[in-house]
């Protein structure tokens, strides 16, 4: 009886999303419909799905760019990311000394920048991937510094009046207890990178989805706008599942510890 | 012949910022143990008892005086200690197992030897736990544990390696009544079976009383041992002794102590 509840309450979680999406352009169509809203406005999904369907090839390509433009300013953050957080996160006072540091230039606009990295760099992919990896880049690095620097000091006395040394305690704990940080900050990091790539693609780019929405608002191609839009909703969610897959399948742990420390 | 752990004449300031005067911990304190006691350190919150453990541990050096353990003057971590805290301050992404063998990746011999005798370690972190009534537990995450199982596992972590010398830090201090007092007994019998030296700060003086061969009672910042009181109450001891008249009388006289120094403060 109970377990059967479970499983429809489960089944119930699962599907709501879903269903909620569904029923949001349901009711975006009937309001275009009923209001007779101007298609140069506000298109109907029919509408644009039309559009999508028409135009499937330039969507493709241009979703193309801006996914691979993404993924390698994405993979740089990571790997810079996570280098210069061990550095940080290393020692407390390095932590504590940078921390501020890091939260300002953090809060610095990375969209200001695209202007300079034109000049820099010129139109094209360059300034979308440097874009999208400044803007991804502090999250993980605040996150992997984090994730070293809150180890409990009791736990790092224990290791230490053994002999351990520094490597040994952060390749037995800081690390492994650093993951979920990380595995949290790359869900978060990776729609913030593709936010950056399609900012730079507005401005300065021949190609990606940002360039084909410029365009397309340029030309009064509503519809394709929005399709534009729903390709770059698709990819980051994609990307989005992705990553929160990764985390719950790789740290666990972390889930079901700070579960039953709630319960 | 001298004592086991001797601690004579510490004196411990934390700096605090530079120009700031810093905090004086312990003033020309001393202690000793022998091999094989119990030793229990008591005194009000604040007065230098987890500084005293890190001293003898080697993680903090002292400003003056000598700290010696097993004859050897401390000049770093030493080896032969194994620690728990109130804490248990498990890994929850290893299994109980894995907690209890993390000393053994760190503390040579047995960190070289491990991964050739896996399975005679295993037996053994699996043999220690079943004396502590964890039998099978082995496989579990530390998250599907009670708070008092937890600290189980604690106390096994801390004795795998066989270190002669246990230091505890308020291990019981978060749990409840019925809880502690079974761990009391755990403690015990664990003490009797492998005879190693215990140093346990606690501020429950029933605890103390019942555990230790010798209660030492410190003063409040700067702190100092002010009374060592040997308590003679015959062994094997069962938790019905603490309702006994000497027992409570025990606690009474640590009482009154402890309100003492804690007036003069
Ligand atoms: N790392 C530290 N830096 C500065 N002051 C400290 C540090 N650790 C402890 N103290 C201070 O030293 C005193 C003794 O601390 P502690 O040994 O933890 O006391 P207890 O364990 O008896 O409660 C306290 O006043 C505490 O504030
Ligand atoms: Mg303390």
């Amino acid at each position: 009886m109970n377990g059967l509840r479970n499983r429809l309450i489960r089944t119930a979680d699962a599907t709501a999303p879903l269903l909620f999406t569904v029923a949001l352009f349901v009711i975006w169509e009937v309001v275009c419909r009923v209001f007779k809203v101007d298609p140069f406005i506000l298109p109907a999904p029919s509408r644009i799905v039309e559009a999508m369907i028409r135009y499937w090839q330039p969507l493709l390509r241009h979703s193309f760019v801006t996914l691979w433009t993404t993924m390698v300013g994405f993979g740089l953050a990571v790997v810079f990311g996570v280098a210069l957080g061990l550095v940080v996160g290393w020692s407390r006072t390095i932590y504590r000394s940078l921390y501020p540091v890091m939260i300002g230039f953090n809060t610095i606009p990375k969209v200001a920048v695209v202007p300079i990295l034109v000049i820099w760099f010129g139109i094209g992919e360059v300034p979308a991937i440097i874009t999208a990896f400044l803007i991804s880049f502090f999250p993980i690095v605040v996150n992997v510094a984090t994730g070293l620097a809150t180890m409990e000091p009791e736990l790092e006395d224990v290791l230490r009046a053994l002999g351990a040394r520094k490597l040994d305690i952060m390749l037995k704990v800081g690390i492994p207890r650093t993951l979920p940080y990380l595995y949290g900050s790359l869900k978060v990091a990776i729609t913030l990178a593709f936010v950056g790539t399609v900012v730079s693609e507005t401005i300065a780019a021949n190609a990606g989805l940002g360039y084909l929405m410029v365009q397309a608002g340029s030309n009064f191609q509503m519809s394709l706008v929005f399709a534009g839009l729903i390709a770059l909703a698709i990819e980051g969610i994609a990307m989005y599942a992705v990553f929160a897959y990764v985390e719950r399948k790789s740290t666990r742990w972390a889930f079901r510890s700070s579960m039953s420390a709630g319960a | 012949m001298t004592p086991f752990v001797n601690i004579y004449r510490v004196t411990l300031t934390y700096r605090g910022s530079p120009g700031s005067a810093g905090v004086l911990a312990l003033q020309d304190n001393s202690l000793q143990v022998e091999r094989g006691e119990f030793a229990a350190v008591v005194g009000p919150s604040g007065c230098g008892k987890s500084t005293l453990m890190k001293l003898v541990t080697g993680l903090v050096r002292p400003d003056a005086g000598r700290i010696a353990v097993d004859g050897k003057e401390v000049a770093g971590p030493v080896k032969i200690v194994g620690m728990a805290f109130q804490n248990p301050n498990m890994l929850p992404w290893r299994t109980v197992l894995d907690n209890v063998m993390l000393p053994l990746e760190i503390v040579q011999p047995h960190r070289s030897r491990l991964r050739k005798e896996k399975k005679a370690y295993r037996e053994k972190a699996e043999a220690l736990l079943a004396t502590v009534g964890l039998a099978g537990f082995g496989d579990r995450y530390p998250w599907q544990l009670s708070g008092g199982m937890q600290q189980r596992v604690s106390l096994c972590r801390a004795l795998i390696h066989e270190p002669e010398l246990l230091m505890l830090d308020e291990p019981f201090g978060a749990l409840d009544a019925f809880t502690r007092e079974e761990l009391w007994c755990v403690l015990r019998d664990l003490w009797h079976k492998l005879g190693f030296t215990v140093i346990l700060v606690t501020h429950d003086l029933r605890e103390a009383t019942f555990l230790a061969d010798t209660v030492h009672v410190m003063s409040a910042r700067p702190g100092r041992i002010v009374e060592s009181r040997r308590i003679d109450l015959p062994r094997p001891r069962d938790i019905a002794v603490t309702y006994e008249p000497a027992f409570t009388g025990i606690v009474h006289d640590l009482r009154g102590k402890i309100a003492e120094v804690r007036q003069q403060a």
